[in-house]
């Protein structure tokens, strides 16, 4: 139990600096302590699969793109002084969309908490998140559906950001050349 | 608390043994590389320090140890303390869960058998993995936080060339992961044993060759090694990524390049080159024959800096995604269906 609380603690103390940094550096090196964090809580429930793979996609796959996005584009760091008034996020239109998000967040989350204990155990027998072998069966068959779906849901983004990151017409040069 | 058991204190003996073995594996390493770099280039070498200069690794750590520690006045303090610390640790970490032996009982002195290794996860290839691809990190901090641009340049080559072999690496360690029918590395090693005919060893080499080479390949690129050692190159970078460290903090990522090298190709030995299993000597002294094997590929890692020319970074960009990239695709393909057809 003292683990699950460190980790537990961690993560979320690292989430809300991730957003309280000046800096994106740091933001994103906090969000990869999160992760740490949340890898660590899901080796507490006997789940090692999940936890490696956690490692490898998020923090090691997508946060390693981040951070390069973040160096190449040498993005500023943030002045709150000086665009307390002009920051688009902090005109009254904006901000009154964010607190309902806020609220229906916190509704949700209320909802999801009062349920959890009903649902304690869940239908998931408890082989079927430690073996790779159940993962992968479950995956291909009761919820190949799901899984094809996102899959092309990430083609989608992916197409889109080459549509939207392309150049003007012309012969297309290859990347790195 | 557990009971203190021989069992406890062999595997605390282990730990200790394996973090000073990977320490004084590197210092050896830049012994070999430096003698035979010299031998491949009609040389001398270092041969004044100790006998046939063995000492001379100690004499340059004594060396930097006196040197004084330099920061550049721009650099973000934090981090650039940070960055050697990730990349030693990751190398260091990685090598918990390889074994390096068949069940043993320390020559009687355990009440049970026990595993040379120091971490035994089920789920160890793809732990493997994860801290190879967490390593990144101590490269591209050591980069930015470093404000040169040398440094940051090698740092970003670094970071695009180790997401694009980490790709076809995963992708070689899944067709042998396939064929091996787990992820835990004492299993396959265990799925090695034996040989075909009497004569040929049961090696995943020869079921996988196409495998053990992409395995190599992105392997040579993730630690940054000749000739796939851009983000140092020197004519071009000064010294990449590490261009601002001096003293230990140089020191610790000169070690994490060799504890890596050590790690690929101990995690090779045991994927693709039966781990411990080898003829002639019996089953409790099979560690030898890993020792063997690993000093092997470390052999050749060193040949191979002194033989290739250093690539262009395009080609490089485009062998990886082009090539390496598809070729492992396809060899993952044909694993999966030759594991179906004649049922793994």
């Amino acid at each position: 139990m003292t683990l699950f609380y460190v980790f537990a603690v961690v993560a979320v103390l690292a989430s809300m600096l991730v957003i309280a940094q000046r800096n994106p550096i740091y933001s994103v090196l906090l969000l990869i302590l999160s992760f740490g964090a949340l890898s660590g809580l899901y080796v507490l429930l006997d789940a090692p699969f999940v936890a490696v793979t956690q490692i490898v996609v998020y923090a090691g796959a997508i946060m390693v793109l981040f951070l390069f996005v973040v160096m190449l584009l040498n993005a500023p760091h943030e002045d709150t002084e000086l665009d307390e008034h002009v920051h688009p996020l902090r005109r009254p239109g904006p901000m009154r969309v964010g607190a309902v998000l806020a609220v229906a967040l916190i509704v949700e989350l209320g909802w999801a908490l009062t349920r959890a204990g009903s649902q304690a155990g869940g239908d998931f027998p408890a082989a079927a998140v430690s073996s790779v072998r159940a993962i992968g069966r479950s995956l291909f068959t009761a919820y190949a559906f799901p899984f094809e779906v996102t899959s092309v849901l990430i083609l989608v983004a992916m197409v889109g950001a080459v549509v939207l990151a392309r150049r003007d017409s012309g012969p297309s040069v290859p990347p790195g050349a | 608390m557990p009971a203190i058991t021989p069992l406890l204190i062999a595997q605390l003996v282990i730990i200790v043994v394996v973090f000073h073995a990977l320490l004084l594996s590197a210092a050896a390493m830049v012994w070999v590389e430096r003698r035979l770099a010299a031998a491949l280039q009609q040389r001398l070498g270092p041969i004044r320090v100790g006998w046939q200069g063995l000492l001379q690794p100690f004499a340059d750590v004594i060396k930097l140890m006196f040197k004084e520690e330099l920061r550049p006045k721009a650099a973000d303090a934090l981090l650039f303390a940070l960055a050697p610390v990730i990349s030693a640790t990751c190398a260091f970490a990685a090598f918990a869960v390889v074994p390096f032996g068949g069940e043993t009982t320390l020559f009687g002195l355990l009440p049970e058998g026990m595993r040379l290794q120091v971490a035994d996860v089920n789920v160890a290839a793809l732990v493997i993995f994860a801290i190879a691809s967490m390593s990144v990190y101590g490269i591209v901090l050591a980069g930015w936080s470093s404000n040169s641009k040398y440094s940051l340049i090698g740092g970003l080559r670094s970071s695009a060339q180790m997401i694009s072999y980490e790709l076809s690496y995963g992708m070689a360690l899944v067709s042998v992961l396939l064929v091996g029918n787990s992820l835990s590395l004492t299993d396959i090693v265990n799925g090695q044993a034996g040989a075909w005919f009497g004569v040929i060893p049961k090696w995943f080499v020869f079921l996988q060759p196409l495998g053990f080479l992409i395995y190599m390949t992105a392997g040579v690129a993730e630690t940054n090694r000749a000739p796939f050692d851009f983000p140092e190159a020197e004519q071009e970078l000064v010294a990449g990524y590490h261009t601002e460290y001096s003293s230990m903090s140089f020191a610790m990522f000169f070690l994490a390049e060799y504890v890596n090298m050590v790690t690929v190709s101990a995690v090779a030995t045991d994927l693709f080159l039966g781990g411990w299993h080898g003829p002639f000597l019996p089953a409790s002294l099979g560690w030898i024959w890993f020792l063997l094997k690993v000093g092997a590929l470390l052999f050749f890692y060193v040949w191979m800096r002194w033989t290739l020319p250093r690539y262009r970074y395009d080609q490089l960009m485009k062998f990886g995604w082009k090539v390496l990239l598809p070729v492992s695709v396809v060899n993952l393909l044909v694993t999966a269906a030759g594991v179906l057809y004649f049922g793994g």
